[in-house]
């Protein structure tokens, strides 16, 4: 019976590297082939250079569309959190009538495919003859990065015993005093977390934006997109490269930031 | 004039009365136990002093003014909680500057104060720790510190003790008591456990599904009992029904099946208005079991068997059958444990003896 079990654990050890090869090769030769010296974007390597990325760096398109990303992810992070601690102190700690049909509505552009999402926008905003503007991509940014902000404050927000406002309200702190001096700074791991999580899919979003883009404004992936159609450049490799630094890179960061400040504070 | 007053204060919650009707006036600088299980809306009651719940309808004044829609941040009020409620994100002498810093006192005199309220819950030297490195009493003392460190009107303690283990709850006990004698302020204290209120109390209000039961001295909630619920709730008695046939001369005849003739002094019995149906009250440490043998003393003698023992180490619970009674009697054990099974004498004073009226009458 030992051995059978042997047997069998050393078929799914197998078939699980299998799956972790089949996910992570893709991106392991992107990254590969982006410091390759060729001017072609496939194997052989002929050597190590950095030219690529120099490339992309004097790519006035490129360095465009990569500060639209980074402002529109800022952006979205910074609203979609405010909105986001508001709605779920408003969802855990007061008693709304319609509570749980909210949650509902709120966390729905989880479930709704994007394109749809995309879709019913726009048309929406073509209904009442709005054009598409910039205000309008951060909105649509913002209406699909809010339920994981919701999901992620408010698992956070149940676990902060409501003792500890009450504790500081009684020694004389007003309701307002009391969120800034207590709630909000033992929620901040998980408004840190929200934000990075609104930067990070917002920066990579690609269908959305797609739709609700105005003309002639790019971000990073829909630049990737447009460059795809005339001829695949080294240089996407690069910028793919770039991608997956800033949004596997940032939450690593901060998960790590967040781990030491609560170690010190012993939290 | 009295520290708190609750003028028919009720509390409802949708078609649920938590309190009914409560008036109540708190003596400035006493030590006053609201007692009951848990849902007889001691807590309530607490939380409306407190302004973390309003009262549907009557008063509460603290001082002298009314209270009512005055927000807790402004009542002056320190509260200790079941689970501390320390802010985990502050260290322990932030923690205790809290209340001070909303009250605009100078750096240095906040402190100095800090220092001495950690001085009298003797943590001093651990103001640099944070919550999460001291233990659940050290804990609960800095949630003390915390509290009296603003010098509040009323002291409000919401069960404070009941998260701690059985011998440190016994000491804080003790030094809670000294800390509010040697500060003076008025404390509320709620509490489920009848040794902690006897232990701490000026006054015990006992309560039941939202009502009192019964105000008073320890010895007075102990020794005459208001109502059954009273003299089943604090400590271990026996409820014995019979009759009154008559009072004369300060004292009531009781007559009891299976009992000798009793007459019980008036003070023993003050709620019992006349002749009829009662109850005989006698405290299970006031039954003393002897050897049948033995010639009784003083007092009276029923013949008893023995038919549990709950063996404590310095007493004994021993519950007995006497004629158609079952009587427990909880003694100290001076050289004879008696067993299950034993024919024995069970002994009491008459003086032990109170009597309550009977409920519905």
């Amino acid at each position: 019976m030992g051995e059978g079990r042997g047997w069998g654990w050393s078929v799914i050890r197998a078939y699980t590297v299998l799956v972790y090869l089949f996910m992570f090769l893709p991106v392991a030769v992107v990254v590969l082939l982006s410091f390759n010296a060729s001017q072609f974007g496939a194997f052989p390597m002929t050597g190590f250079s950095f030219r690529w990325f120099q490339a992309l760096w004097e790519n006035d398109a490129i360095v465009r569309a990569f500060r639209t990303s980074i402002a529109l992810g800022l952006m979205t992070a910074l609203v979609s959190t405010t909105l986001g601690v508001l709605a779920a102190l408003a969802l855990v700690r007061y008693n709304v009538p319609g509570r749980d049909m909210i949650t509902t509505l709120l966390i729905a552009p989880i479930l709704v495919p994007e394109v749809v999402l995309a879709v019913a926008l726009l048309l929406f905003l073509n209904f009442l003859n709005i054009n598409k503007s910039f205000g309008l991509l951060l909105m649509g940014h913002v209406i699909f990065t809010l339920p994981f902000v919701i999901l992620v404050v408010q698992a956070r927000l149940v676990s902060i015993r409501k003792d500890v406002e009450e504790a500081a309200q009684s020694l004389g702190a007003t309701p307002r005093q009391t969120f800034f001096a207590v709630t909000l700074p033992l929620l901040m791991p998980a408004v840190a977390a929200g934000a990075l999580f609104a930067f990070t899919i917002s920066f990579d979003d690609i269908t959305g934006t797609l739709f609700w883009k105005p003309g002639g404004v790019e971000t990073v992936p829909t630049q990737i997109f447009s460059m795809l159609r005339n001829s695949i450049s080294p240089e996407i490799n690069a910028l793919g490269t770039v991608m997956i630094v800033m949004t596997v890179g940032l939450p690593v960061i901060g998960a790590g930031i967040a781990r030491l400040l609560a170690r010190r504070r012993g939290a | 004039m009295s520290a708190v007053t609750l003028t028919d204060i009720v509390k409802r919650f949708g078609n649920f009365t938590a309190v009914h009707r409560m008036s109540l006036e708190i003596p400035q600088g006493s030590f006053v136990t609201l007692l009951g299980p848990s849902g007889c809306g001691k807590t309530t009651t607490l939380r409306m002093i407190a302004g973390l719940l309003d009262p549907t309808e009557g008063d509460i004044a603290i001082g002298g003014n009314r209270m009512n829609n005055l927000p807790i941040h402004r009542r002056n009020l320190g509260i200790v909680f079941q689970n501390y409620a320390l802010f985990p994100h502050k260290t322990v002498a932030d923690n205790v500057a809290f209340g001070l810093k909303y009250r605009n006192v100078p750096k240095d005199e906040a402190r100095r104060r800090v220092a001495e309220a950690l001085e009298l819950v003797q943590l001093p030297n651990l103001g640099s720790r944070y919550p999460k490195e001291l233990s659940g009493g050290q804990q609960q003392r800095v949630a003390l510190a915390r509290a009296i460190v603003i010098e509040p009107d009323v002291l409000l303690l919401d069960e404070p003790l009941s998260a701690l283990d059985a011998n440190l709850r016994e000491d804080m006990r003790v030094e809670l008591k000294n800390i509010q004698q040697r500060i003076g302020v008025t404390t509320v204290f709620v509490t489920h456990d009848q040794t902690e209120a006897l232990a701490m109390s000026d006054l015990i209000i006992v309560m039941s599904d939202g009502r009192v039961e019964q105000l008073g001295a320890p010895e007075e909630v102990y020794n005459t009992p208001a109502t059954e619920f009273v003299a089943r709730f604090l400590g271990a008695s026996n409820i014995i029904e019979g009759t009154c046939t008559g009072i004369e001369g300060g004292e009531l005849s009781l007559d009891v099946p299976d009992f000798p003739k009793l007459r019980v002094p008036r003070a023993r019995a003050p709620h019992v208005t006349g002749a009829g149906p009662v109850k005989l009250v006698i405290r299970a440490e006031k039954l003393t079991v002897a050897p049948r043998a033995a010639a009784a003393t003083d007092g009276f003698a029923l013949d008893a068997t023995v038919e549990t023992v709950d063996y404590q180490g310095q007493s004994a619970r021993y519950f007995l059958r006497a004629g158609r009674h079952q009587l427990q009697a909880i003694n100290m054990i001076d050289d004879h444990l008696f067993a299950a099974g034993e024919e024995v004498s069970v002994r009491f004073r008459v003086k032990d003896c109170a009597a309550l009226p009977h409920e519905g009458q």
